[in-house]
């Protein structure tokens, strides 16, 4: 166990190192640069080559990106170019609100998910069947732009139940009520599609195992249909469950993106955009390592998680 | 007697061969394909939509792009414009109907450039193994780790905002799918005895991958394409509704979306009928791409 977490560990650094230097190269060998943006189309030959060598970027590729990474190894990832302010503490405030964001989706994604693919596969055929494997094949057909744009248009501007935009009201206190009244809107719109998925997934996976030996075995004995299936049944859809889960890792980090630009959430994904947009180099590369980071510890903690549900699964 | 290949195909598509009665014979897979309800009734949708595009120029449609200061927000079923007319007085029925030609055109072609750069790696990868497979693998495993969004921006920033780089921004995201997809099946199929053999028998590299490989990869491919197809036309639409894909004034479904998104206190319905228009047509090619899936690889499902 512990050999195989220090070799993925490993791996990880140089992921995040090939990712880092990708998108380094991306940046810095395409036409437009931060000093550009910041000038404007009218500034003189002269200035620009000024700031670039203010900004360090008149320095060979390579060089930039070694002082940049020896910078980030001792925990400095520089200044924003665009916001004036230091990279690190942006992207912690702007992490965490993608954090609660994504946390939102996923306890509303999973467990309703899980329970609706659950309930289709018990009730085979029936009308419940029917309805929810209906409303999880438009669930995965609706853009989650236009499903929160639908959800503003129906809960903010007609019935004036929730608010559309934003983490707080600009007059509430800050609290954490205000924090959910602004998250409920967002976070159904991005759980929507891993929701949809999941329900899909399990009640294939759950139909499959009905289908099993033991299963019948359990039921010939006697044992309720709920120790059936919410037993014997379960354990057994665990591992395929654990790899949707992985994998809706990156399908969330996309949907956040739309949702908190649809809701004008201050997360991650709404400043990356704009960062790139703006070539806010220094934004943009601790914003990737940060998210990229994320990304492979989730893809880790699955394959942990895989053989905690499942014990035949070993890793030497 | 089914022969050597026959049986190879059956188990990369996973056909599980029905046990043979006399007199009756099992449906092949497009009669299974055609008894499906669901998927003919996506099939449908697409096709109407397909036709709708086609026509576009030859429908009694206004002008996409020309402007109508005195009809702006039009709400729906306004006389002489059915579906209303947007912020500058746009005719919304001729532009939902001009976007479906852009949305068909990206998921047409973004999906052919995905399909064939991915399945060229992974034949490679997979039949030629070695160094070759370790290096593009390593490399594909990289593109993985971004998470596939940041990986289109970052795409689109690098060559610039517009439709054209868009499309190849999500096609690039998806040829490491298609590369995997097509290597693990070719690893199946290197040791199978008809590719032995027909090296045995004295045939080129070449003429074994083109002639014996590709031919039983192509069941799973074409359904894997038919349910990704869908995701290709939203996750554009999406880049072009965050400012990335298409360029106003041009009829896009994504990009009309943003420009509603403003008048959404004021006229919602600007923003909701190209979403709508969006909606169906993935809804038509889901269903239908899911029916494909249940005909052609039931252990897909």
């Amino acid at each position: 166990m512990w050999p195989y977490l220090v070799r993925r560990l490993i791996a990880a650094i140089f992921v995040l190192i090939g990712v880092s230097l990708v998108v380094f190269l991306v940046l810095h060998l395409t036409p437009g640069d931060p000093a550009q943006v910041l000038l404007g189309p009218r500034a003189t030959p002269d200035d620009l080559a000024r700031l670039r060598q203010e900004l360090g970027l008149d320095r060979p590729v390579l060089v930039q990106f070694v002082r940049w990474a020896s910078h980030v190894l001792r925990g400095d990832f520089g200044r924003s170019i665009m916001l004036h302010r230091a990279v690190l503490p942006e992207l912690a405030r702007r992490f965490s609100a993608t954090l609660i964001l994504t946390a939102g989706g996923v306890l509303l994604a999973f467990p309703v998910g899980t329970l609706v693919g659950i309930v289709a596969a018990a009730r085979r055929g029936t009308l419940i069947d029917r309805l929810t494997t209906t409303a999880a094949m438009l669930g995965v057909s609706m853009p989650a732009f236009w499903v929160g744009l639908l959800l503003i248009i129906t809960f903010s501007v007609h019935l004036g139940w929730l608010p559309g935009t934003g983490m707080y009201s600009a007059t509430g206190n800050g609290g954490i009520t205000d924090l959910v009244v602004h998250l409920v809107l967002p976070a159904a719109t991005l759980a929507l599609l891993p929701l949809s998925i999941i329900a899909r997934l399990t009640r294939a996976s759950m139909l499959d195992v009905i289908g099993e030996d033991y299963i019948r075995t359990a039921r010939a004995k006697g044992l309720s249909d709920r120790t059936v299936i919410g037993k014997h049944a379960f354990r057994n859809i665990l591992v395929a469950m654990a790899t949707v889960f992985g994998l809706q890792a990156g399908f969330l980090l996309a949907g956040a993106v739309y949702v908190e630009t649809v809701f004008s959430w201050p997360g991650i994904g709404f400043m990356m955009v704009n960062a790139i947009l703006t070539r806010d180099f220094p934004l943009v590369q601790g914003g990737v390592l940060l998210v990229a980071a994320t990304y492979v510890l989730i893809n880790l903690g699955t394959d942990l998680l895989y053989a905690y549900v499942d014990p035949r699964i070993r890793y030497g | 007697m089914v022969s050597s290949g026959g049986q190879a195909v059956a188990q990369v598509i996973g056909e599980a061969r029905p046990p043979r009665e006399t007199g009756t014979r099992p449906p092949t897979s497009w009669q299974r394909f055609l008894a499906n309800r669901w998927a003919i009734a996506g099939a449908v949708v697409v096709l109407v939509v397909v036709v709708a595009a086609v026509l576009a120029p030859f429908l009694p449609l206004r002008d996409p792009n020309g402007t109508q200061p005195a009809r702006r927000l039009s709400p729906l079923f306004a006389p002489g414009y059915v579906l209303g007319a947007d912020h500058l007085g746009r005719d919304l029925l001729s532009r939902a109907i001009w976007g479906a030609r852009v949305s068909l055109l990206v998921g047409v072609l973004s999906t052919a450039l995905a399909v064939s750069v991915g399945t060229t790696v992974g034949l490679a990868a997979g039949y030629y193994g070695g160094r070759a497979d370790l290096v593009i693998m390593r490399a594909i495993d990289i593109l993985m780790a971004f998470p596939y969004i940041l990986l289109a921006i970052a795409l689109v920033a690098a060559l610039g905002p517009g439709l054209v780089n868009a499309m190849i921004a999500v096609a690039v995201v998806n040829i490491s799918f298609y590369a995997r997809g097509v290597r693990s099946a070719v690893l199946l199929l290197r040791e199978q005895e008809f590719i032995v053999g027909a090296r045995a028998a004295g045939a080129t590299e070449g003429r074994i991958l083109r002639r014996h490989v590709l031919p039983n990869i192509l069941a799973p491919i074409l359904v894997f394409v038919a349910m990704n197809i869908g995701w290709m036309i939203t996750e554009t639409a999406g880049l072009s509704f965050i400012g990335l894909g298409a360029q106003p004034p041009s009829a896009d479904w994504g990009t009309m979306l943003a420009d509603g998104r403003q008048f959404i206190t004021v006229a919602s319905h600007v923003a909701a009928i190209p979403g709508l228009a969006l909606f169906i047509l993935v809804l038509g090619l889901n269903l239908a791409g899911d029916g494909l899936r249940d005909a052609f690889d039931p252990r897909l499902r």
